[in-house]
């Protein structure tokens, strides 16, 4: 039967359930509430883990990074300007192969100081080496976080994992969440077994100094790991489809196969996009959606046979970067179709920035304009939409 | 450099072997090295041996004193401490760039 959880509860219940020894974190909206109910959970004695109240985000990591290399399951959870605080140790993390998972209630950066939803936290460390997802609802964030652990800590894989979710739009808002019984998750997600862990009767060095002729090697074991990932998340989602019913892929597709327009986008957004193209088809606009949830590594095949019958694509980004010549999302795809030798017209439209709505009006004019635009019509490149309201 | 060449690198650049940091040579940089001019002279009394930042003087058996090359970075302390002038720096055959 489903339960009414937040985005937020929804992932600290898939945390408990995931019988973590470790959390280390530091409050921050929108992420606080996740955190507060694993706090709850420990001191309620429902979950036997180890809670870190530590003084910053930084520590928060450092003491993640540390915690799994005991051997431990290890979550923790931010936002914003505490992620970018985390910068420094994600990469560490990645580099010395600790499958963390930490959840990311996605919000804006400072300045101007603003707590709501878009995706410029994550965007800042998608170089880190760390793998990344992105959830649509309450029960993608409790099935991903569950899915996440097996995922990080295969020996095959062993990284550490973000899973992202937009801040209020998804950590606040409740909503239905089917969610598996402690048995059944147990069974799903057994103890970890670490591949190599620190322990006093064999001592092992880890984050030892690495020379020029080591450095450029053991970083690029982040790059090998990472070509493993798609493969092993469609194991370990086959084997969550066996428990839960439930399976998602790499990309959420939603009929692409005969629409001249596709609409890509990451996070709740797509949820709305599918809204707005299905009003579209009403019309007879044909237009597709592409929910990217694996961003990192990013599946740059899948996406192309997606996409293959389209004549233009909308890119929706939820972040900037400024002076670049697309938003993230659009770099990735731009970068993805060029390697493929696929010529399309892509619009990348930045919206819904510091938690400005993105309305199902607003994208069926960003797709409509798109599909009576002609080869001839002159387009930017890329369009911070809506910037003045 | 040896396991680098064999290939065999633990996920994450762990390493399973304690101590082995007495591996790695960190002076292969080094400009000039001290070389003791006569050793019968050497009288052991071990100026050298206290002033070097490294522990890159190593006391004999006999009390004389010879040199580790793996860690002397060629500071030359122990030229200028050597009361008897037995030490001298000589430069290192360069690879021709200085």
């Amino acid at each position: 039967m489903a339960k009414a959880l937040s985005g937020s509860e929804a992932v600290a219940l898939a945390v408990k359930q995931a019988n973590v020894d470790v959390v280390a974190a530091y409050p921050i909206t929108p992420q606080t509430i996740i955190v507060e109910r694993l706090a709850e959970y420990i001191n309620n004695g429902e979950l036997d883990a180890e809670y870190v109240p530590v003084e910053s985000e930084h520590s928060a990591l450092s003491e993640c990074a540390a915690a799994s290399m005991t051997g431990a399951r290890v979550f923790t959870a931010t936002a914003s300007q505490g992620l970018a605080l985390m910068h420094d140790m994600m990469y560490i993390a990645a580099g010395l192969r600790c499958p963390v998972v930490m959840a990311v209630a996605n919000r804006a950066l400072s300045a101007p100081i603003n707590i709501h939803r878009d995706h410029s936290d994550i965007m800042g460390s998608r170089d880190s080496g760390w793998v990344q997802i992105f959830v649509e609802n309450n029960q993608q964030a409790y099935d991903m976080t569950l899915e996440a652990f097996k995922l990080a800590e295969d020996h095959d894989i062993l990284l550490p994992v973000t899973v992202n979710m937009d801040g209020f739009f998804v950590s606040h808002a409740v909503e239905g969440v089917e969610t598996l019984d402690d048995s059944r998750a147990a069974g799903f997600l057994p103890p970890r077994k670490p591949l190599h862990y620190l322990d006093a009767s064999k001592p092992m060095s880890f984050g030892a100094l690495a020379s020029p002729e080591w450095y450029y090697r053991i970083r690029h074991q982040v790059v090998e790991a990472m070509a493993r990932v798609e493969q092993k998340l469609e194991e370990v989602e086959r084997e969550y489809l066996r428990v839960s019913r439930r399976s998602y892929g790499a990309l959420g597709l939603s009929q692409v196969e005969n629409a001249e327009i596709v609409i890509l986008c990451a996070g709740a957004v797509a949820g709305t996009a599918r809204t707005a193209a299905r009003r579209l088809r009403e019309r007879g606009v044909k237009v597709g959606v592409v929910s990217v949830r694996l961003y990192r590594p990013f599946p740059a095949e899948k996406i192309i046979h997606a996409i293959s019958n389209a004549e233009a694509l909308l890119v929706i980004d939820l972040a900037m970067s400024p002076g670049a010549p697309s938003a993230p999302l659009g770099q990735d795809i731009k970068a993805a179709l060029f390697d493929a030798g696929v010529r399309l017209p892509v619009w990348n439209v930045v919206c819904g920035l510091g938690g400005r709505d993105v309305s199902e009006a607003e994208i069926e004019k960003l797709a409509t304009t798109l599909a009576e635009s002609t080869t001839s019509t002159p387009r930017e490149r890329i369009t911070y939409w809506g910037v003045a309201v | 450099m040896s396991r680098a060449e064999l290939g065999e690198i633990l996920p994450g650049g762990a390493i399973a072997e304690p101590g082995s940091t007495a591996e790695f040579k960190t002076a292969d940089w080094r400009s000039s090295k001290p070389v003791l001019m006569d050793l019968e002279k050497c009288t052991g009394c071990p100026l050298c041996w206290i002033f070097c930042p490294e522990p890159a003087i190593v006391r004999r058996a006999d009390g004389k004193i010879e040199f580790d090359y793996y860690h002397c970075k060629g500071c030359g302390i122990c030229a200028a401490e050597c009361p008897l002038k037995l030490i001298v720096m000589v430069e290192e055959a360069g690879d021709g760039d200085g």
